[in-house]
């Protein structure tokens, strides 16, 4: 057992390091600084610097265009990343279909597809969920219906499709055989936004962005070789997929700089000319969070050192997104209340509130959508349930 | 990043775990409660002839050479079975004591009679206005030419009532020092009290014990170091155990879950008790993971690194320790009530644990005051 990083570790963590500094953009990094919001825009545009760095997908194979990083490294780079409050790029492309498609793809889906992902020129969404199919997934009813000469013919409507209004892409669970077994007609389609009859309806999140979208298809068009993996295979996929999304929306970068956050503007308030961090009560209110972030940490570095060894994600992982999902809440919750009256502002001119708390309040309202995204807690601890602790529901 | 034992360790694991599952079942703790010294000297022999006593001293004492972490592997497999032998107060406390301070005379002198499990040690830091805090020492240390006079009050002193030699924290002129006492000391007395887990501790009171220099470890004023680093090691050995009864407890419950039947099913059909499982399990794996570390950064030579991870796993214990064993026995009902079942005895472990060595609060605010917690925020 040992936790120190090699020499070489080290050293590419310096040259990590170096390389951010140096090219991020000075609007992107004056909004780092100040862990702002970036939009779409802001977020692509980093996106392609990475991508000619090489280092956009850490996580790809070689042979795809990865940069051939082991697990040690791909941390690394990872949490220098998340350190300098770079934007987090779009998961759904990077994080989510393009290791789908490496792992079940045809090769000519694989060369269609991923290096365009990799290179931001097509944005991705993810349409799983339904108006009445949500933690009960299986029982969505968008119908894909062969018409016998090479397509399918597609009707419904998928929700939650985060920021759907810039993709060019999205990949959905649809049902292509209502007659079996809920979970044994479904299939993994990649579908183009900009085919006829399909329209996006954005809304607003509790965070006031325009995060969310309803996304409905009308007689749309969709060649069958769009489909990922084997005909009413795409349950499989979607397991398979979750569980990459689970150890992604951890999200202990976030965290650790979102708590650094709340220690930095309980360092700057003032309370009757001390300041609020000195306060005994508020202290050891930010010790315990941060005492609980390490320990998600640490699950993290195990399952980490794990994947180095050519490990599946175990037991170790598969509760992350759920503690994961609670301290990031618990975070905001804090920053929320160490502001004092600051954190009744709600989208003011600049200089309203100090910098540092701008996009406390909205990021606070949105992150109510973390217990619930990839699989509410709930059904999360179903899952562990049945398949760690063995328990039925019988 | 390593989160592995080597081939050594699991070895050693899993003849540890064979050893309290065969040679010291639930069924020999329950009976050694009974027992005025609580453990008995027999099996403590065969630890040391096993060489489970000598892991982490180094060879020059006859010691194996090794590490915290095959003293952690050891302590969380004995914990499965909850065995009583005073692993923590002799090898972990009075032991790292001498190895910390001592000359290596003295080790030689008092280290292999224990490795060998014919002695076992102690060591005597709380006071009635300590709680926490080593540093708050009331027993006074006198120089009298060669050698010095003790003289004070100890509290829950563990292993304090059978161990051979206790090492005892003094104030000098100089600041704080460490005294290897012997039990038959002049002056000496002690008292054996019940812990509440079925094991035994004493009130130490020494009036003008005399002890020789030779009895005295380091120089004077060098024990506040040493007893930081005691407590770090106290604190991670009651996680490493910690962990070994949290797992337990996981498992017996959710078998309980799996067998006992109302309504006509399984309880753990019932989804409000899975998810209470569920978050049973996930304390235990965070225990798991924070102590790993505290094991692996006790030995740190950056005193901050060591006192925030172990801070760390201990308020985790505090917190995720005791829900898991509260979860034990809410899940189990009328039955985890009663003396009877075993479960009770995990559940007053894990709370002597919690009473030892640092609490949450104190833990919580240890880690909040260290430099690194507001380092930067300027």
């Amino acid at each position: 057992m040992d936790l120190s990083f090699t020499p070489q570790e080290e050293r590419f963590r310096q040259e990590v390091r170096a390389w951010i500094a140096e090219a991020m953009p000075a609007d992107l990094a004056a909004k780092a600084r100040v862990d702002g919001h970036f939009d779409h825009a802001e977020v692509m545009r980093w996106h392609r610097i990475l991508f000619e760095k090489g280092w956009v997908a850490p996580h790809w194979p070689t042979e795809h265009g990865g940069p051939g990083f082991d697990a040690n490294r791909r941390f690394i780079l990872t949490e220098e990343l998340e350190l300098a409050g770079a934007p987090l790029l779009s998961p759904f492309g990077l994080s989510m279909v393009g290791p789908l498609l490496i792992q079940f793809g045809s090769d000519a889906q694989k060369k269609r597809y991923l290096p365009k992902i990799l290179s931001g020129e097509e944005v991705w969404c993810q349409g799983y969920s339904e108006p009445e199919a949500g933690s009960d997934l299986a029982a969505l009813r968008t119908s894909a219906v062969d018409d016998g000469s090479g397509s399918f013919i597609l009707n419904g409507q998928k929700t939650w499709t985060t920021y759907a209004q810039y993709a060019d892409w999205i990949f959905c669970l649809v049902r292509t055989d209502p007659t079996v077994k809920k979970q044994a007609g479904i299939s993994f389609l990649l579908i183009d936004m900009k085919t006829p009859g399909v329209e996006v309806k954005p809304m607003l999140t509790l965070g006031h962005t325009p995060a969310f979208c309803d996304t409905f298809f009308d007689n749309a068009r969709v060649p069958t070789e769009n489909v990922v993996g084997p005909l009413n295979g795409g349950w499989t996929l979607a397991k398979a997929l979750l569980g990459h999304e689970r150890t992604l929306i951890a999200a202990v970068g976030t965290s650790s700089r979102a708590l650094r956050r709340v220690k930095r503007i309980a360092a700057a308030t003032e309370v009757d000319g001390g300041r609020l961090i000195d306060r005994p009560e508020w202290r050891a209110r930010i010790a315990r969070l941060e005492i609980r972030l390490r320990g998600l940490k640490m699950a993290n570095y195990r399952a980490l050192a794990g994947a180095q060894l050519g490990r599946a994600p175990g037991p170790e992982s598969s509760f992350m997104k759920i503690r994961g999902s609670e301290i990031l809440q618990d975070v905001f919750e804090l920053a929320m209340d160490a502001m004092g009256h600051d954190a009744l502002s709600w989208f003011n001119q600049e200089g309203a509130v100090p910098p540092i708390e701008q996009w406390v309040a909205p990021v606070y309202c949105y992150n109510r959508a973390t217990t619930i995204y990839g699989g509410t807690n709930e059904i999360q601890k179903n899952v562990i349930a049945k398949w760690i602790l063995g328990l039925s529901d019988r | 990043m390593d989160f592995e034992l080597n081939e050594d360790q699991r070895m050693l694991a899993d003849t540890v775990s064979s050893f309290a599952k065969q040679s010291s079942p639930l069924a020999r703790f329950r009976k050694l409660r009974d027992d005025e010294c609580g453990w008995d000297p027999a099996v403590w022999r065969q630890m040391g002839e096993l060489g489970w006593l000598s892991v982490p001293f180094p060879e020059e004492v006859d010691g194996l050479g090794g590490s915290f972490v095959e003293v952690a592997v050891i302590l969380e497999c004995l914990a499965a079975t909850l065995v009583p032998e005073p692993y923590v107060p002799s090898v972990v406390l009075g032991g790292y004591a001498l190895l910390l301070a001592g000359s290596l005379e003295q080790q030689k002198r008092f280290l292999p009679p224990m490795m060998e499990g014919r002695t076992s040690l102690a060591l005597a830091h709380a006071e009635r206005t300590s709680r926490y805090d080593s540093t708050v020492v009331r027993t006074m240390a006198k120089r009298a030419g060669e050698s010095w006079t003790l003289t004070g009050e100890k509290e829950w002193v563990l292993n304090g009532h059978a161990a051979d030699e206790i090492v005892v924290s003094a104030s000098t002129p100089d600041g704080l020092a460490l005294f290897v006492v012997p039990r038959d000391a002049a002056g000496l007395t002690l008292e054996s009290l019940r812990t509440l887990d079925g094991h035994h501790a004493a009130r130490a009171r020494l009036e003008g014990v005399a002890v020789g220099a030779d009895r005295l470890l380091g120089e004077p004023g060098a024990g506040a170091g040493t007893l930081d680093r005691l407590m770090d090691l106290g604190a991670t050995a009651a996680c490493a155990e910690g962990v070994g009864i949290a797992q337990a407890m996981l498992a017996m419950t959710v078998e309980y879950l799996k067998t006992r039947q109302q309504f006509g099913v399984k309880i753990g059909a019932f989804q409000v008790l899975q998810h209470r499982a569920v978050d049973m399990f996930i304390e235990v794996e965070v225990c798991r993971s924070m102590t790993m570390e505290a094991v692996m950064r006790v030995g740190a030579d950056d005193d901050d690194e060591r006192r925030a991870a172990v801070s760390a796993a201990k308020a985790q214990l505090a917190v995720g320790g005791r829900f898991v064993a509260n979860q034990s026995i809410q899940l189990h009902g009328g039955v985890g009530c009663t003396d009877e079942h075993d479960i009770g005895l995990y559940f007053k472990r894990m709370r002597a644990l919690n009473s030892l060595f640092g609490d949450e609060e104190h833990h919580v605010a240890r880690y909040g005051a260290l430099d690194e917690f507001t380092a930067g925020l300027e």
